[in-house]
């Protein structure tokens, strides 16, 4: 069985409709906002005990956040070649997504700097606040589309 | 800066209690300007000299490199990123490099993969001395930054030889490689190897076999299996707490597939076992050197797609000299819309790159989570209940690098 | 104060004092000395502020070895007159900087490492930098990215030579302040 039925069948034995597709170098599974610790929970007593990374972008023109975790496993090595794009979306006025640092604790650090960078509010992280940056720089979240830095080409 | 009544809960992970202690706490800041360099900041809170909380504050050399990344065409994103961890350079970059090989569809020709894996493990062992250096400075052993740091030279200048310049090479670039290995590097690198090989054994014996750092290091700063693993740290970290997982064995990239090499395994976990699991690291790395020289292919150091647009006088001068220039045709290189996401084991673990193009010259976001990022979660779960005096030995023992981890 | 009068006149000691450094170190010779002295004792302090600092610890190891200059980085910044600003400043860092420059007794002297310290750099338009000479005088610049150590024993040599030319040490402590450093303090934002 390929790896991606097996993604499919996690997801649909927890009830969660999923979106399973193969992407570039990772399985992209996007769920809707209201099964995203749901859908978290499935992967993590499935095997997946890590979060890599939390990467959120910015699709300003569509007026939404997407959220993704990039989970893999340590502990069971016939999962850890894969890396799981746990990803959702959210809007861009109201930016609020369920924590996932109860079910990996890895998450905590990751979260905390998409919150500075994006204004991205993870609801149930114990310590959310912002990790690089100084406050009046997080006031700006730099990492939104809408900040704009000054770029000289090469004849400016 | 108070802790969240939340956090309190969280801390019972590492076995210490804080309600029991909670009114004669000491707030201690150690950093960003200490003996080991360090840019970066630890708050710990101690009873006595038991740390009791300890919050990492990193963001000293945060230099904005996801944002600045999206306003920069595909190929200036690379020295971009290699800022990052400018004495691991190729291993920093290489996945970004391969993301975006992945965007376009392309695989470089079995040559340039060779060539990438050599300059990526001479990186490595360069930043493994480097990171040894430091745990001396750390410990107040002089002689352990002396002689790794005047080691690391012999690697510093192989690569310097590979590719023109000493840390920052840029060498990786989508389709290849930027230079041809030069003449009379063959005899150079088994030398240094050679060289190198006795060396770790002085170091076995002036530093690790030493009682004073055996006293200092063993059972300091554990990190079980399942912690680990909970934790998502990486690299040899992860690796000395018993858990085998290297990007270059688990999901093998360029040519490490067809090299025949080791990931030493410790399964201790504490500072002592993640000094001795670089040492042998640098053992295998000097062994893929020698397979890497051995087994290179003949061919063109970079993809025909790429060969066949440059100038003629390019391809004289690679003829004559081995050196390929950088054709033009990268200033303009677009890039196919999609997402793609590599990743490589560099010096200090699993660096990842999620890179999203939009079919433009410029991408549309880059994202890297680099080791030392995740690495230092640790600093806020291991450290507690750990004395004063054993943060030295943990925080050298982690090999940090806070501009990589800032980004 | 004479032995046949059998007293010693002290007077106003803050006077005396005045006196007694106005004579001494007027007195060419000694101005000189402390130059000399000073431009052996260049003890950096430990602060690395950015990538650069790879080849700054570079620059202390064996192969390029700095502490032949009489400079060898050293811990507290309160025994240290020296300070190599290696590449970035962040805002972040910026203010340790800062206070880890004002702790440094004087006579100090400041080396701005790289490209990103001369203006920016390759992160000319981040966000989150600010120019090292906004933050404390710099004496010499070093272009690179990174410099090679070769280049830092460099600036440390052309350091040397300033303070022993153009008497940086004496005059500052004739002075009391340093008076082609004031225009730095009042410009840029800080």
């Amino acid at each position: 069985m390929a790896f991606i039925d097996r993604i499919k069948e996690i997801m649909s034995s927890s009830g969660i409709e999923a979106e399973v597709s193969e992407g570039k170098g990772f399985i992209k599974v996007k769920v809707p906002l209201e099964q995203w610790e749901e859908a978290a929970k499935a992967l993590a007593s499935n095997g997946f005990d890590h979060v890599k990374t939390v990467t959120i972008v910015d699709y300003k023109a569509r007026g939404v956040f997407e959220v993704a975790y990039h989970v893999s496993s340590f502990l069971d090595t016939g999962l850890a070649k894969y890396i799981i794009e746990l990803s959702t979306e959210i809007p861009r006025d109201n930016p609020v997504v369920k924590s996932l640092v109860g079910i990996w604790p890895s998450a905590e650090f990751l979260e905390r700097e998409s919150f500075e960078f994006f204004g991205v509010v993870f609801e149930g992280h114990p310590d959310l606040r912002p990790i690089l940056l100084l406050d009046e720089v997080v006031a700006k979240h730099p990492l939104r589309k809408d900040f704009v830095v000054k770029e000289e080409g090469i004849f400016r | 800066m108070s802790a969240s009544p939340a956090l309190k809960d969280e801390i019972k992970l590492p076995g210490m209690d804080l309600k029991k202690i909670g009114k004669d706490l000491y707030e201690v800041f150690i950093g960003p300007q200490h003996p080991g360099s360090g840019h970066m900041r630890i708050i710990i809170r101690v009873d006595g000299d038991v740390i009791v909380e300890a919050d990492p504050d990193l963001g000293y050399v945060h230099r904005t490199m996801e944002k600045l990344a999206e306003g920069r065409e595909f190929i200036k994103v690379i020295p971009l990123m290699e800022r990052m961890a400018i004495l691991d350079a190729c291993n920093i970059t290489l996945p970004y490099v391969e993301a975006v090989e992945k965007l376009m569809d392309i695989e470089p020709p079995p040559r340039a993969k060779y060539l990438r894996v050599l300059l990526c493990e001479i990186n490595r062992i360069a930043s493994h001395l480097y990171g040894m250096g430091i745990f001396g400075v750390f410990l107040g052993h002089s002689t352990m930054y002396m002689w790794p740091f005047g080691d690391r030279e012999v690697f510093v200048e192989l690569a310097e030889k590979l590719t023109g310049a000493r840390l920052t090479h840029t060498y990786a670039v989508p389709g290849g490689v930027r230079r041809d290995i030069p003449q009379g590097f063959r005899e150079m690198a088994e030398k240094a190897a050679r060289y190198m090989e006795k060396k770790l054994e002085d170091y076995k014996r002036i530093f690790l076999d030493n009682p004073a750092i055996q006293k200092r290091l063993v059972d300091v700063g554990v990190i079980s299996k399942n912690l680990a693993a909970k934790l998502g740290i990486v690299g040899p970290n992860l690796r000395a707490s018993g858990i085998r997982y290297d990007v270059r064995i688990i999901e093998p990239y360029e040519a490490y597939d067809e090299i025949d090499f080791e990931v030493p395994i410790y399964e201790e976990g504490d500072a002592y076992a993640r000094a001795w699991i670089r040492v042998m690291e640098i053992k295998q790395s000097l062994n893929i050197i020698r397979q890497v020289l051995e087994k290179m292919p003949q061919g063109d150091p970079l993809h025909e797609k790429f060969w066949a647009k440059a100038p003629k006088l390019y391809k004289t001068v690679y003829e004559t000299t081995g050196r390929a220039k950088l054709i033009p045709l990268y200033a303009n290189l677009k890039v196919p819309a999609g997402r793609a996401i590599a990743r490589a084991e560099a010096g200090r673990g699993e660096v990842i790159y999620v890179v999203e193009s939009e079919n433009k010259t410029k991408p549309y976001r880059v994202r890297v989570v680099s080791p030392s990022f995740r690495n230092a979660i640790v600093f806020k779960y291991i450290v507690p209940g750990h004395r004063i005096a054993d943060l030295p030995a943990i925080y050298g023992s982690i090999d940090y690098f806070p501009p990589e981890a800032d980004r | 104060m004479s032995q046949k009068e059998g007293k010693a006149y002290v007077g106003n000691l803050d006077v005396s004092a005045r006196k007694a450094q106005d004579l001494l170190l007027n007195k060419a010779k000694l101005g000189k000395l402390v130059d000399w002295a000073t431009a052996f004792s260049l003890w950096p302090v430990h602060l690395t502020t950015s990538c650069c600092g790879c080849e700054f610890a570079a620059t202390w190891s064996p192969r390029f070895d700095a502490e032949r200059y009489g400079a060898l980085p050293w811990i507290a910044s309160r025994q240290t007159n020296f300070m190599i600003i290696e590449g970035t400043v962040t805002k972040k860092m910026a203010k340790a900087v800062k206070v880890t420059w004002e702790q440094m007794p004087y006579p100090k002297f400041a080396i701005a490492m790289g490209a990103c310290a001369l203006d920016g750099g390759i992160f000319y338009n981040s966000y989150n930098i600010v120019r090292p000479w906004q933050i404390i005088p710099i004496d010499v610049f070093i272009p690179g990215c990174p410099p090679r150590p070769e280049a830092v024993a460099r600036a440390i040599i052309e350091l040397q030579k300033m303070i022993r030319t153009k008497g940086l040490a004496s005059q500052w402590i004739i002075k009391g302040y340093r008076e082609e450093a004031l225009k730095y303090y009042t410009g840029g934002e800080g």
